[in-house]
C-alpha cells in the first residue's frame, strides 16, 4: 500500500518538473516569436523566429510525455490552462522590451536550459533523457548565438557596453527564478529523475560568470531579501501581470473554436 | 490454406523512398535517415517508427500522413506511424545517396559529427556547393528552416544554405 503512494508522489513529482520545463519553453517560444517581423537586423530576425520554433517543438515534446502519463493531448495542454495551472518562472513572461533585454534573457535563459537538458541525458527517465540527448545538440545552436552577441555588444562600444550592463542587471535577478525549487525536488534526485535546481544553479553560475567576465559585464550585487515575489513564485503557479494576457492572446483562435485548424 | 502475399522490410522501404522531404523535395524521409524502425507482423500490420530531424520540425504531421498514405498502397492491413526520440536524429544519419541528392539540390553539407557537438570553427569553414570555394562566411546559423544555415561565398559572390550539422 506504502508502495501505491510512493508511486503516485513519484509520478506527482515527475509531472511537475515536466511542465515546469515545458511551460519555461512555451512561454519564452512566445515571445521569442515576438520578434519576428521586427528584428533589429534580418539575421536577427530568422534567429528569434528559428529560437522560437525550436522552444515550442521542445514543449511539445515534453507535453506529449506528460500526454503518455496520463495528462490531455499536447495541445489541450497548451491552449486551455488558466495562469494558475502554469509553472514557468517569471523570467521567461516579462514582454521582450528592447532588444538588449531580449538578447541578456535568451543568454541567461537559454544557458540554464542547455545544462538542464545535459543533466536530464543522465535521467532515470527514459523518455526523458532520449529528448535530452536530442535536444541538447539544438541548443548549441542557441548558445552559440548568445554567447557571440553577449561578447561583442559587451565590448563593442561604450553604448552597447552601458545598455547591455543595463539589461544584465535587470535580468540576473530575475533569471534566478529559473532555479526556483518545488517541493518535489529531493523525490526527483533520490529517484534519479533531476539533479537539482541546486547544482543546476551551481554549474549555470560558473559558465555565465566566465562569459560575462570576458565580455566586461559584472554580475550586479543581488539583495536576496527583495527577490522573493520578483523572482519567485511562478513554479507554485503565481504569475506576474503579463502571464495571463500573454495566454489570452495565445490561445484567441483556440478560444473561438477549438476544432479549429490553421 | 493459401498464403497471403507477405510485405517485406524492402518493399516498405522502397515506398518511403518516393516520400520526400516537403521544403526539399529530392530527398526521400529514408535517405534524411528518418526511419529508424520498421515492423511488419503476421498479419501484415505494419508500424513504421521516425524520428524528427529537429525536434520543433513542423513537417512532422505531414510527413506522418503522407507515409500512412504511401504504406497503404501496398497491400497491409493497417499501418501505424510512431514519432519518438529512442534514437535521436543527428545529420550523420543522413545516407550517402541523401548527402548526394542534397548537394544537387544545391546545399553545402553538413560536417560528419561523429557524436562530437557542432562548433563554430566547424560552420565557418564551409565550401560553396556552387564554385567549391573555401572562401566563404557564415551569415546566420539559423535560416529559412530549422534545418538550414545561411552563408556566402567571397569567390562567386553567392549566398548559399547548409544542411545544418547537428
Amino acid at each position: 500500500m506504502s508502495e501505491g503512494i510512493l508511486d503516485t508522489e513519484h509520478s506527482k513529482a515527475i509531472k511537475n518538473l515536466l511542465f515546469r520545463m515545458a511551460d519555461d519553453e512555451l512561454i519564452l517560444g512566445h515571445r521569442n516569436s515576438e520578434w519576428t517581423g521586427l528584428g533589429p537586423i534580418l539575421e536577427e530576425d530568422i534567429a528569434f523566429s528559428s529560437m522560437a520554433q525550436d522552444k515550442l517543438g521542445h514543449a511539445q515534446a515534453l507535453y506529449n510525455i506528460l500526454n503518455s502519463m496520463g495528462e490531455k493531448d499536447a495541445d489541450t495542454l497548451a491552449f486551455t490552462r488558466n495562469e494558475k495551472n502554469f509553472y514557468c518562472c517569471h523570467f521567461v513572461e516579462y514582454p521582450i522590451r528592447d532588444y538588449d533585454f531580449s538578447l541578456m534573457r535568451h543568454f541567461l535563459f537559454d544557458t540554464s536550459e542547455a545544462i538542464r537538458f545535459d543533466m536530464l541525458t543522465k535521467s532515470s527517465l527514459e523518455p526523458l533523457a532520449n529528448l535530452a540527448k536530442k535536444v541538447r545538440g539544438e541548443l548549441k545552436y542557441h548558445t552559440m548565438h548568445a554567447n557571440i552577441w553577449i561578447n561583442q555588444l559587451g565590448k563593442a562600444t561604450d553604448e552597447s557596453n552601458i545598455r547591455m550592463q543595463a539589461a544584465l542587471n535587470e535580468c540576473y535577478p530575475l533569471a534566478l527564478g529559473i532555479f526556483e525549487k518545488s517541493d518535489y525536488e529531493n523525490i526527483l534526485i533520490e529517484a534519479g529523475v533531476f539533479d537539482g535546481e541546486e547544482l543546476l544553479q551551481k554549474v549555470w553560475t560558473d559558465i555565465v560568470s566566465e562569459i560575462l567576465e570576458k565580455a566586461n559585464l559584472k554580475i550586479p550585487v543581488i539583495n536576496e531579501s527583495g527577490l522573493s515575489t520578483l523572482s519567485f513564485g511562478g513554479r507554485k503557479g503565481y504569475h506576474t501581470e503579463y502571464l495571463q494576457p500573454l495566454l489570452d492572446e495565445m490561445t484567441e483562435v483556440y478560444s473561438i473554436d477549438p476544432s479549429a485548424e490553421w | 490454406m493459401e498464403a497471403i502475399a507477405y510485405i517485406t522490410e524492402e518493399e516498405i522501404l522502397s515506398m518511403l523512398q518516393e516520400v520526400k522531404d516537403p521544403e526539399i523535395p529530392r530527398v526521400s524521409v529514408v535517405e534524411l535517415g528518418m526511419i529508424t524502425g520498421i515492423k511488419i507482423d503476421k498479419d501484415n500490420r505494419v508500424e513504421i517508427k521516425m524520428t524528427p530531424t529537429f525536434a520543433g520540425c513542423p513537417a512532422v504531421d505531414i510527413l506522418k500522413t503522407e507515409i500512412k498514405n504511401k504504406i497503404l498502397e501496398l497491400p497491409v492491413v493497417d499501418v501505424e506511424v510512431k514519432v519518438d526520440f529512442d534514437v535521436q536524429w543527428s545529420s550523420d544519419m543522413i545516407t550517402e545517396e541523401g548527402r548526394k541528392h542534397l548537394k544537387e539540390a544545391g546545399f553545402a553539407l553538413p560536417q560528419h559529427l561523429h557524436n562530437e557537438f557542432v562548433t563554430i570553427d566547424l560552420l565557418t569553414n564551409v565550401e560553396c556547393p556552387f564554385c567549391g570555394s573555401k572562401k566563404t562566411r557564415l551569415r546566420n546559423p539559423f535560416g529559412p528552416t530549422l534545418c538550414r544555415a545561411i552563408h556566402y561565398c567571397d569567390a562567386c559572390s553567392q549566398a548559399f544554405e547548409q544542411f545544418k550539422p547537428v
